[in-house]
């Protein structure tokens, strides 16, 4: 069913039955999809259902085993990412390509040049970077360093890089992901203008609202496959989202919250940097049965707080105090022997050892314990089986406990944490971007976890970049920018716009200051 | 070309690798021999023969194989913890200088109780010896290769003086020698009127004991832990840098048990070549074991066999000996290659 049914419409890319197999697995199976002029096309899907591998092999980062690309009536010779540029694709990765020492200006102008050109002609390119910027409001000043520049100012450097290449095609990859949500607002008004100007537009997602606000049609991958193929306007977001998980998408339903004493807390706690922000003089309190949720761009100090409050970062002033008492040696070690639940932010890097097997893992926070060792000997048989309780209580799919955790998925890895941070009940629970490359299903299932925890009487700290997740699931909401807190706000308080402008910076007592 | 890791490794696939590198060095130190103008099956055959052919020849290849089990475990159980230990070297000499400070008559006791403190003594130096690299590692983020093999020359350079100094044997003739060890302190012969000595037996016994405590143990599993993957480790509240300390005094003392049967067991003095580089071939047999306590035994005796053979072959075949360093070193390099295709695939693109 080809739904571009404007017989006007030039249609400028056409893909046909692209095939992609990495070994057994099928990222790309057979899928068609074709774009017009002046088109926005929003390719919707879960983490794994082969939007980026397609992209990819669009652009040409891969071959495809099967199947054609034609830009503008010609085929496009595949694997080859120079004819793809001078065919007119545009690609804006998701982690950007720009070099950091280097000017707006150079980085636009690189590679565009030949190499035994002695001048770059700014000049000339000065004036053309300003016209494309003020044409399509991508406003940044062309001599600034790329260091200097906020992450959405980069996005736009990266935008207009494309254009300035010329292109006629432009793929997005998830991009609102690291954008506040004026940001987000800024890019889709370009967007709009760009299309105006006759420019068709890719964009890769997996929020359904975006999606809705941003795309004419919508093009849905589940599992390598083409799901479906929606008009914006006709379909429902209810009905995006089914086709995206194949099937009804779980809800979790949160009652009113009932929230107890103050178990653990921080008061007036600095920290050395994490590569992101340090924390300044931050205090804040979680209450039991209550999720706080920490929201703010990435890179704010989110993996300071969390580090500190795990253990593996150490408080430069201020104390940490726990169930009322001041902890004098906090250490990963203090804070499991108090009794604290930690999910941390990287799975792959922190929360698990890869080439460890599952009954390895699940016991390293408790392996000292009589439970699992006795007089320096540990109880494999002890591992073995509780292992198997997490496997089976938390549904982990896994052919055994000795299985090595590398080869479990993401989602299962992050079962496995979470069967081990939330063993004997924990009353304290820091979850850090505790769904983040998840699938819908696993996504429901950290949050179902989450909701218990809280609902029999825990404290709940979670921190995540994606705004919905926070304003879905907590009870208060706190933003950190630079290493400061906002004061928090009840649930329903305030607005995605109000969340923003706090994200953002503004209404912190300093950051009003730093915001020029 | 691209590397790809591999989701498994089957079973098959982790003895066919190594095999592979172990046919790669054959084909490889063929091409030498046919060089030296000799036959490979020949030379093969004359060094199997020299390592195997007879009960002197697997004596003897047991004798060398010794030290290097000790050597090789040592280093087997610092790359586990990733700590990069090329010391044993400097380990095994301190030992060695141990043994000699205590049983050449500075201490008498009968033999059941000599042999066991010098045991633990040379251990101790051993122990001492790596603890400073780890702790400059842990604290300072100094690169412990660096300093283990630096600190090689040092203690080398060190023994040389004590044997021209405090250690000095007064009736060697002037030969930088020490003095050696009295009857109470030697480890007796397996096999009266061979070389073989019960240091072997302690080799063997020292990869069982390393071998329980790398897979029944607290100890072994932070080791694994640390090594596989340290941040991950301190999160789940290992102590990560009091398990590279507790990793260190192992193998450094593992190390030193070398130094300690080589005088105690076979030489009974201590010369400035005691080892012709046994800590460095240890590294050689940990690899080839994939660091494996057990498979050290077997690929110690491996390696020991073609130094061994080479040695026979050289004199029968117009060879030069120095073929069985080329195969000992190209087997390293084939297998580091073999583990490194256990765990990825090449892709041509």
């Amino acid at each position: 069913m080809d739904l571009t049914e404007r017989p006007e419409a030039e249609i400028v890319l056409r893909l046909s039955g692209i095939t992609k197999r990495f070994g057994p697995l099928v990222a790309n199976d057979a899928i068609s999809l074709t774009l017009a002029r002046g088109e926005v096309v929003a390719l919707l899907g879960e983490n794994g259902a082969g939007k980026t591998t397609l992209m990819n092999i669009l652009f040409g980062h891969y071959t495809a085993d099967e199947g054609q690309i034609e830009v503008f009536g010609k085929p496009l010779p595949p694997g080859d990412p120079n004819a793809a540029l001078a065919a007119g694709i545009g690609m804006v990765h998701q982690h950007f390509t720009l070099a950091d020492q280097m000017t707006v200006l150079e980085n636009i102008v690189l590679g565009t040049r030949p190499l035994w050109s002695l001048n770059l002609g700014k000049a000339e390119a000065r004036s053309k970077i300003r016209t494309l910027a003020a044409d399509y409001g991508l406003e940044v000043e062309p001599d600034r360093m790329i260091t200097e520049l906020s992450v959405g100012e980069r996005q736009r450097v990266e935008i207009l890089k494309a254009l300035y290449r010329q292109a006629r095609i432009l793929i997005l990859d998830e991009p609102t992901a690291v954008l506040t949500p004026m940001e987000t607002e800024a890019l889709f008004s370009t967007l709009k203008k760009l299309v105006a100007a006759g420019l068709s537009v890719i964009f890769i997602s997996h929020k359904l609202g975006e999606v809705q606000s941003v795309s004419d049609r919508v093009v849905v991958l589940r599992g390598g496959r083409l799901a479906g193929e929606r008009k914006t306007s006709e379909a429902t977001r209810r009905e995006l989202a089914e086709l995206m998980v194949g099937g009804q998408l779980p809800v979790n339903e949160i009652g009113p919250p009932s929230p107890g004493a103050i178990l653990f807390e921080l008061r007036g706690v600095s920290t050395r940097s994490t590569g992101g922000a340090a924390l300044r003089q931050v205090s804040i309190g979680l209450r039991g049965g209550e999720i706080t949720g920490l929201a703010g761009i990435s890179g704010n100090g989110q993996a300071a707080l969390a580090a500190l409050i795990s253990g593996t970062l150490e408080a430069r002033e201020g104390d940490i105090i726990v169930h009322g008492e001041p902890v004098a040696h906090w250490s990963p070690r203090a804070a499991l022997d108090r009794g604290l639940g930690r999910i941390p932010e990287d799975r792959h890097a922190t929360g698990m050892i890869g080439d460890m097997s599952v009954a390895e893992n699940v016991i390293s926070e408790a392996y000292r314990s009589p439970r699992f060792s006795r007089f320096g000997f540990l109880d494999w048989k002890a591992a073995a089986s509780f292992a198997g309780d997490i496997i089976k209580a938390y549904d982990v799919k896994c052919p055994s406990p000795e299985a090595r955790v590398r080869l479990l998925s993401g989602g299962n890895m992050q079962k496995l944490i979470l069967g081990r941070a939330l063993d004997g009940d924990p009353d304290i629970i820091l979850a850090s971007q505790p769904t983040r490359g998840l699938d819908v299903g696993a996504v429901a299932y950290v949050h179902a976890r989450l909701i218990e925890a809280r609902d029999r009487g825990a404290a709940v700290l979670l921190i995540s970049e994606d705004l919905d997740e926070i304003q879905t699931l907590s009870d208060r909401i706190v933003v950190i920018h630079r290493g400061q807190l906002s004061r928090p706000s009840a649930r329903g308080e305030l607005s995605v716009m109000e969340l923003g402008e706090l994200m953002a910076g503004h209404g912190h007592d300093e950051g009003a200051h730093h915001a020029a | 070309m691209r590397l790809e890791p591999r989701a498994s490794t089957s079973g098959a696939a982790t003895i066919l690798w190594p095999l592979g590198a172990i046919l790669a060095t054959v084909v490889f130190s063929s091409v030498l021999v046919m060089i030296a103008g000799a036959s490979p099956l020949t030379v093969f055959w004359l060094v199997f023969k020299g390592a195997a052919g007879s009960q002197f020849a697997l004596l003897e290849t047991l004798t060398r194989a010794t030290p290097l089990i000790f050597t090789g475990l040592a280093v087997a159980v610092a790359f586990r913890a990733r700590l990069w230990n090329i010391g044993a070297e400097a380990q095994l000499y301190l030992g060695a200088v141990m043994t000699v400070v205590l049983g050449t008559g500075a201490v008498t006791l009968p033999s059941a109780g000599l042999i066991p403190l010098i045991m633990i003594a040379a251990m101790l130096t051993g122990a001492l010896t790596l603890l400073g690299p780890a702790i400059l590692k842990t604290r300072f983020g100094v690169d412990e290769v660096v300093t283990t093999l630096l600190l090689n020359f040092i203690v080398l350079l060190f023994v040389s003086m004590l044997l021209e100094g405090p250690l000095k044997d007064p009736t060697g003739l002037g030969w930088p020698q020490s003095k050696r060890v009295i009857a109470e302190a030697q480890l007796p012969r397996l096999i009266k009127g061979k070389r073989l000595h019960y240091g072997f037996v302690l080799a063997i016994v020292s990869a069982v004991i390393v071998w329980v405590i790398m897979k029944k143990t607290v100890l072994g599993y932070e080791m694994r832990a640390v090594g596989h993957n340290a941040e991950a480790a301190r999160f789940a509240g290992i102590p990560v840098n009091r398990v590279i300390a507790k990793t260190a005094l192992l193998s450094g003392g593992l190390a030193a048990l070398a130094g300690f049967s080589e005088v105690a067991g076979l030489k009974g003095n201590l010369t400035l070549d005691l080892s012709p580089g046994y800590g460095y071939t240890g590294i050689v047999v940990a690899m080839l074991a994939m660091l494996n306590p057990l498979g050290v035994i077997a690929a110690a005796i491996f390696v020991a066999g073609i130094f061994v053979g080479a040695d026979a072959m050289s004199r029968s075949a117009n060879v030069p000996s120095y073929i069985a360093e080329v195969m000992v070193a190209t087997s390293l390099l084939t297998m580091v290659a073999a583990i490194m295709l256990m765990r990825y695939r090449v892709r041509w693109s």
